[in-house]
């Protein structure tokens, strides 16, 4: 179900823990099969957690307890915005309100070319940058202006 | 971010993480001669006492004592985990300690596992700066290679094996238990206190948690003795401490001072006030610490005492700055949406209340308040504090109570009129995407 090398991957953060304490490695192992499928569907949250020997609802309850699994498809991109408030100060929700305006769409949905996901996030750990947001979940994008962010969206629609 | 202060001195931005660069501004001298000297741990634990390091994530809980709370002698495995779940709104300085000077906590974690016995220890890496997580695993990479992690690091019968944990996006996972949990592969919800981590912890065994920034000094009192380290704060509050400036400031940013420095001169630092507008509010360590008017700030010096004799508590040392331009009830709505989100659900009190408190203070700001909204806040807070598992429940509270103490005339003025008293207009100038200069 996962590519030879996700799985490489999950061994690899599978050995960081003691060897009865598999489990340890779910989360990783959940962020390596998000990154190659886009999403989680249950399927794969089973054959993570069978791939770690434990049970799948265990497995379940760590996919929906933390914000940047995503248990349903999302576009191609998603881009999560700050809105909290030290970023609200320093314009993360003009950023945010732009980036509707731009895409089209509002927090949580999609645009009809299945290219763009907008999602409202909470604090980054980055609100010295803001506004801030984050592209795929791993790539943080700082100091966003309107300018940055028409480029980074023109970036994205071709990738 | 300014390169001043201990922990960032000599750091020039992203181009000098590595461990040569870290090795010639002086790094790993400390975990050289604790080992070459074969330093006993119990010395190591009273320099920290000395050194009167304070826990760096929120607590601000003696580092010394924690660490004797471990068991000396206990037989099996012992854990040592790095709190770097940084989520606080607010705080971003772990972020920078990690990605520009990844080694100093790596150094730092070592002599903590050497003066406790640990054979194993996890940094529990917020999952949002998945970038920072990936730099981390690089240094790691380094220090192995070089023998100063891992087995028998340095020629000696020491061992330590370190790995890194990523969170993926929950706010509670910087509690402390719930951290635990996490790197179990759980879901992060707190547990019970006591048994307290140091005697049942990861995997059931004893633990140390500390913060980044904690272990990140650990190296610095090693060589400079913890005495050299408390006198370049003051008494009872030593050291120096990164505050991460955010908000209508011209520099928003990490700046490192000693503990101790007037807030005035934090602020300086930070480029003063946006457009020369006036300060009106601080919230001085991180949003679950109470709000202080910008007249009492100004008359604080940036340290554990100062803050919590003008009513609130230097936290994370996360320092929100807000002027005239802002609206304190909205100001409010958004932190209690936060801690609302971010509740893991466990307890009542705290599951029903911050949800409670968000929509009351949504109400407020959107022109539906009742009279007696502020008593009914006043009321949900007091059934909040002190009857939950963890202190997230606390922290939701605290903003709540303090804004309503200090600024309960806006939140009045909203309720008879149906507006903010701060001009729509006037919030959305203050509000801008900030272009830096
Ligand atoms: C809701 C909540 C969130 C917390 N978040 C963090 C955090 O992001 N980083 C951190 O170091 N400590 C955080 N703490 C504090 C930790 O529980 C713990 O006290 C700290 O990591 C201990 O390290 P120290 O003694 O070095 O400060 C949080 C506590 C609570 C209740
Ligand atoms: S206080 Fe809130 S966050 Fe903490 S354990 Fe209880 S429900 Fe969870
Ligand atoms: S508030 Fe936006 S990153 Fe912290």
């Amino acid at each position: 179900m996962l590519s030879q090398e996700s799985l490489q991957q999950i061994d690899r953060e599978i050995a960081k823990y003691p060897p009865d304490q598999k489990q340890s490695a779910v989360m990783a192992a959940l962020r390596i099969a998000q990154v190659e499928k886009g999403w989680l569907p249950k399927e794969l949250i089973e054959f993570v957690a069978s791939y770690l020997q434990m049970p799948a609802i265990a497995a379940y309850e760590v996919a929906s307890f933390y914000n940047m699994y995503d248990l349903e498809p999302v576009g191609r991109h998603k881009i999560t915005v700050c809105t909290n408030l030290p970023c609200a100060l320093s314009g993360g929700v003009h950023a945010a309100d732009y980036l509707k305006e731009k895409l089209g769409i509002d927090f949580n949905e999609t645009t009809p070319d299945g290219k763009f996901t907008l999602k409202e996030g909470e604090c980054m750990g980055a609100c010295g940058d803001a506004p801030v947001l984050l592209v795929n979940n791993h790539h943080m994008c700082s100091w966003m202006t309107k300018e940055k962010i028409d480029q980074i969206l023109a970036e994205l629609a071709d990738k | 971010m300014s390169a001043s202060g201990l922990i960032l001195a000599g750091v020039d931005g992203d181009r000098t993480w590595g461990l040569q660069d870290y090795v010639a501004r002086g790094g790993y001298s400390a975990l050289r001669k604790v080992i070459s000297e074969k330093i006993p741990p119990e010395t190591i634990i009273a320099e920290l006492k000395a050194s009167s390091l304070r826990g760096r994530g929120g607590a601000g809980f003696p580092t010394g004592l924690k660490w004797s709370f471990m068991p000396r002698s206990f037989p099996g495995a012992k854990y040592l985990a790095c709190n770097s779940d940084e989520g606080e709104p607010g705080t971003f300085k772990d972020r920078d300690i990690l990605r520009y000077n990844p080694h100093t906590v790596i150094e730092g974690m070592t002599i903590a596992a050497y003066a406790m016995g640990c054979e194993r220890g996890y940094n529990y890496i917020h999952g949002e700066i998945f970038d920072v997580y990936e730099r981390f695993e690089a240094a790691l990479a380094e220090a192995r290679e070089a023998g100063l992690l891992g087995q028998n690091i340095l020629g000696s019968d020491f061992s330590f094996e370190l790995f890194a944990h990523h969170g993926y996006g929950a706010y509670i996972c910087g509690e402390e238990t719930a951290l635990l949990e996490s790197i179990e592969g759980k879901k992060g919800q707190p547990r019970f206190k006591p048994p307290f981590p140091a005697s049942y912890g990861l995997y059931g065994k004893p633990t140390t948690i500390n913060n980044t920034e904690t272990f990140a000094s650990v190296p610095f009192i090693i060589n400079m003795g913890g005495e050299g380290f408390l006198n370049l704060g003051k008494p009872n509050n030593g050291g120096t401490k990164l505050f991460s400036v955010s908000g209508h400031v011209n520099r928003p940013g990490n700046y490192e001072v000693a503990m101790g420095t007037p807030f005035s001169e934090l602020l300086e630092m930070a480029g003063g006030m946006r457009g020369g507008r006036k300060l009106k509010a601080v919230i001085p360590g991180g949003s679950s610490a109470p709000v202080l008017p910008g007249s009492v700030m100004m008359d604080c010096t940036m340290d554990y005492d100062s803050i919590s004799k003008a009513g609130s508590m230097l936290g994370s040392g996360a320092v929100i700055v807000m002027d005239e331009t802002t609206c304190m009830v909205k100001a409010l709505e958004r932190l209690s949406y936060f801690y609302f989100e971010e509740s893991c659900g466990q307890c009542t009190p705290c599951r029903e209340g911050t949800g409670w408190l968000y929509r009351v203070v949504h109400r407020i700001e959107n022109g539906l308040g009742r009279k007696d909204d502020l008593d009914l806040l006043n009321s949900v807070t007091g059934n909040i504090m002190g009857r939950t598992i963890c202190a997230l429940g606390d922290a939701a509270s605290m903003p709540v109570q303090s804004f309503v103490k200090h600024f309960g005339s806006e939140f009045e003025y909203h309720i008879e009129n149906k507006k903010c008293l701060v001009p729509p207009e006037v919030q959305y100038e203050g509000s801008q995407i900030y272009v830096r200069p």
